[in-house]
């Protein structure tokens, strides 16, 4: 069974990788190349795959699952530049992907050993673009 | 290894009648899908894609690329259509978004290789919003 909890947050951020050209960054990232930056509302959906406990019923406490998410997520993220405040972004072009595996890295370690497993971390930069990060190494 | 997932939209009409029933069992079986005037929506199309992140951008597709194969195969020619009567697929096929996802994967897979001619990122699945409570899904493996 999954279950998952949605949280959002707000950050600045410039895609824009120095192993490529001005003119290849500009190629590929497009407007998202703006060396000013610019942000979006991030919502991201984590999923966590359990049973249910026979006496709680409840996989996880989804209010225990909020804490964890507020504090490894949402404080060092939440209205930040990505590029300058949050690493390891200082290295890393803060696509949606690498936030995504970010994220998992975050909180995998909080999930590690216990009777629930972390399952997808999903990523919306804006309502029409997402990303789901199952973690490595991959299945496909 | 990600999935990245990039919605579009579409406007089309269509109406579901098919030629293997009678007009009355077409009416019992797709009730007002099957008015003979036809009808529309604003199809929503989500267009998932596989493939590990590219350690120089970071990103596991160019969504440029994703956009502009959408666009061009896709988008430019449902959008604002009559699927039964300009769609070729939908001469002899009913247009349910059931046959409306098999005839989107097909036209992506069949001009995949020209967008994205590497290994990765391949086409993971389709899914259409016929509207906010009708949601068909269809992986790409499932179909040649």
């Amino acid at each position: 069974m999954l279950i998952t909890r949605k949280i959002e947050f707000s950050a600045s951020h410039i895609c824009r990788s120095p192993r490529l050209s001005d003119e290849e960054n500009q190629r590929l990232f497009g407007s998202a190349a703006n060396p000013h930056g610019h942000g979006h509302n991030y919502v991201v959906e984590v999923s966590l795959e359990g049973r249910p406990d026979p006496v709680t019923g409840m996989v996880l406490d989804l209010k225990e699952l909020k804490d964890i998410l507020t504090r490894e997520i949402v404080e060092p993220y939440d209205h930040r530049f990505l590029n300058y405040e949050v690493p390891p972004f200082d290295r890393e072009v803060p696509t949606t992907e690498n936030i995504a595996r970010d994220i998992w890295k975050r909180l995998a370690p909080r999930f590690a050993g216990g009777v629930n497993r972390l399952h997808s971390v999903r990523v919306y930069e804006t309502p029409d673009l997402y990303v789901d990060y199952f973690g490595e190494p991959c299945s496909a | 290894m990600f999935r990245v997932t990039r919605c579009y939209e579409f406007s089309a009409s269509h109406r579901l009648h098919s030629a293997h029933l009678n007009d009355e069992a077409n009416r019992r079986l797709y009730g007002k899908c099957n008015n003979p005037f036809g009808h529309g929506h604003n199809y929503v199309i989500e267009v998932s894609v596989r493939g590990p992140a590219d350690p120089a951008t970071g990103r596991a597709v160019d969504t440029a690329r994703l956009d502009a194969l959408v666009r061009s195969r896709i988008l430019q020619s449902f959008d604002h259509r009559n699927l039964n009567t300009e769609i070729a697929a939908f001469a002899d096929a009913v247009p349910t978004s059931e046959n409306l996802g098999y005839e989107i994967c097909r036209r992506l897979k069949r001009n995949w290789k020209e967008v994205f001619p590497g290994e990765w990122p391949r086409l993971d699945k389709v899914r259409i919003g016929e509207t906010p409570r009708n949601i068909f899904e269809i992986r790409a493996d499932e179909i040649e």
